[in-house]
């Protein structure tokens, strides 16, 4: 990977080749020749390896810590609960890989036959060691968990996302812009200082005209262990997602309450469904999944529809 | 605008200090404000930067969402979100035309923000300067820690929660904070337990331990008894955690100064 400058206009920008920080750049004169703005020829070449790939769903959100990798994790055990689905799960959070630890996979690569993972925390030798990357850099690592690793076969690939609308959120819709994203599915805490955040995603998502399947809500109550009240730990004191989902006419797939089992079970990398299989919230996770499932049977185009199932 | 031969903006700022973690939805904005407060209510002045471009939070935190921000000589005014002006406060949540709008930038473009931000803010005579930043170690952090070098911060307060998940990603971070020469000033664990409202029974709701074995095999300070009180803070409407809708927990002049004096043993004013 070149070493880009600290100012870097972007080789897609106007400025490309032209700035004053282009000044010494190795890719100067192609910059200036215009060869930057000509589509990326990985565009293409991602597009014959995503072609054994059924469904895509990025999941989203704006907001740090909602649960994006845990709902991330949580989807793809359930989708390759049925062992005739094949379920593949990208992780391209590149500072923060937390899907290893979810999946409880430091140090290995496939879980069971039908569901396999990919992050750059398999990459990296020490739990301690830091990715400090500028964006230039993590693209090219999602080009290339894209374009060169054999995904074979898949009937699910899902993509948990950094918070943000950054570079990972425009190279995973860039790279993925010849092929079909069913579409995103976009996690919330009921509280404003995160449907603030979320409101930008949705309007990322439309602007780069990626569909939305639906905004789950997360942690939006707390069961008392103790005296089995039900709490508000996050308070939706501007309605929560219900109401954003209403003003912004976006479907609510549902609403997951806080187990404290849920942190457990990530902790020690099993499937909270499995572990707790009659807690509110794996009922939740489960409405929820079957929606996606029925989404992406719903909006596939015509013609897969006619072949195969 | 250059800092070069002359100190610039930052000359009149006393002490920097960043709010860090690497993970994201940890409390490192709810902290930064409190610590911000906690500060001025040790009669300090204090400003905030607010460097998470994608995720604005802490105009809203302060009640000071949609207030517009005015250009002196010396470059943009910050905004002062109390009548004493003793807080100011600068973020991109008070450049966007509409709250609303995605701030969908590569890289460099969120870099020359970042830089006008440190160098073109007139911030004026402060004793603090709180630097709030997004999840992650990469081009804000980057960006923010190449233009606050030559002014020497204090360091790094880094925040965590207790799961293993949360300490992951922090451990990461504390790999950039000794890469970058960035001290650690200590690390807070957050939303160590909640406090039910109903029977008033402390919950681990995200695991627990992880931030002082953290801190231990680190090597860095852990905010510990003050954390478990409040830097650790147990989460949830009654135990004052701030956030959906910037509302405090009610306030009384002796909590005001238990996290006034806290805050002030934890972060060391230097020579």
């Amino acid at each position: 990977m070149e070493e880009v400058p600290h100012d870097c206009p972007g080789a897609g920008s106007a400025q490309a080749g032209r700035g004053t920080s282009c000044q010494g750049c190795p890719n100067q004169r192609l910059c200036a020749s215009g060869a930057g703005a000509a589509p990326d020829p990985a565009i293409e070449e991602i597009k014959e390896k995503m072609k054994t790939v059924k469904h895509k769903i990025l999941v989203l959100s704006g907001k740090g810590g909602v649960g994006k990798s845990t709902f991330s994790a949580h989807l793809a055990h359930g989708l390759a609960e049925d062992e005739n689905t094949q379920v593949a799960l990208l992780d391209i959070d590149i500072c923060g890989p937390s899907i290893p630890k979810i999946m409880g996979l430091e140090g290995e690569q496939f879980l069971e036959d039908n569901l396999g993972v990919m992050s750059v925390g398999f990459l990296l030798s020490s739990p301690d060691d830091a990715v400090i990357w500028r964006g230039p850099k993590k693209n090219g690592m999602i080009k290339q968990f894209l374009r060169d690793v054999d995904w074979g076969e898949v009937d699910y690939l899902v993509v948990d996302t950094p918070p943000g609308t950054s570079d990972e959120h425009l190279s995973i819709v860039q790279y993925l812009a010849a092929t079909r994203i069913d579409g995103a599915v976009i996690i919330t805490t009921p509280q404003e200082v995160s449907l603030q955040d979320v409101r930008k995603e949705i309007s990322f998502c439309r602007k780069v005209k990626l569909p939305i399947i639906g905004v789950v809500e997360n942690m939006s109550s707390f069961v008392c262990p103790n005296c089995k009240k039900e709490s508000q730990i996050f308070p939706p004191t501007t309605g929560g997602a219900e109401v954003m989902c209403q003003d912004l006419k976006t479907p609510l797939l549902g609403r997951v309450p806080l187990d404290p089992h849920i942190g457990k079970s990530c902790d020690r990398g099993q499937s909270f469904m499995i572990d707790a299989p009659d807690s509110p919230a794996t009922l939740a996770y489960r409405s929820i999944i079957q929606r996606i499932r029925e989404f992406c049977r719903l909006h596939q185009p015509k013609e897969e529809q006619l072949v195969g199932s | 605008m250059e800092a070069a031969a002359e100190p610039g903006n930052l000359a009149g700022v006393r002490h920097i200090i960043l709010v860090l973690s690497g993970k994201g939805g940890v409390g490192k904005s709810t902290i930064s404000t409190e610590l911000a407060l906690a500060l001025r209510h040790a009669g300090k002045k204090v400003g905030i930067l607010d460097v998470d471009l994608c995720g604005p939070s802490i105009p809203r935190m302060l009640r000071a969402q949609g207030r517009a921000v005015h250009q002196c000589d010396s470059g943009w005014v910050p905004v002062f979100v109390d009548q004493e002006q003793s807080i100011s406060l600068m973020s991109v949540g008070f450049l966007l035309e509409k709250p609303d709008e995605a701030v969908v930038w590569r890289g460099p473009k969120k870099n020359a923000l970042i830089k006008q931000f440190v160098s073109d803010v007139a911030w004026g005579q402060l004793d603090y300067l709180v630097v709030d930043t997004p999840p992650g170690t990469s081009d804000e952090h980057m960006a923010t820690v190449d233009a606050l070098r030559p002014y020497s911060p204090l360091g790094a307060l880094v925040v965590t929660t207790p799961q293993a998940v949360s300490v992951g990603d922090v451990r990461r971070e504390l790999t950039f904070c000794r890469k970058t020469g960035l001290r650690v000033v200590g690390l807070v664990e957050n939303m160590s337990g909640f406090v039910c409202p109903h029977c008033a029974e402390c919950t681990n709701v995200f695991s627990r331990g992880g931030g002082e074995e953290l801190a231990r095999h680190a090597g860095v300070p852990f905010l510990a008894g003050r954390a478990r009180e409040w830097g650790a803070a147990p989460a949830g409407p009654a135990a004052g955690l701030r956030g959906g809708n910037g509302a405090r927990a009610p306030s009384t002049p002796q909590r005001e100064r238990q996290r006034g004096v806290h805050w002030m043993q934890a972060v060391p004013t230097g020579s």
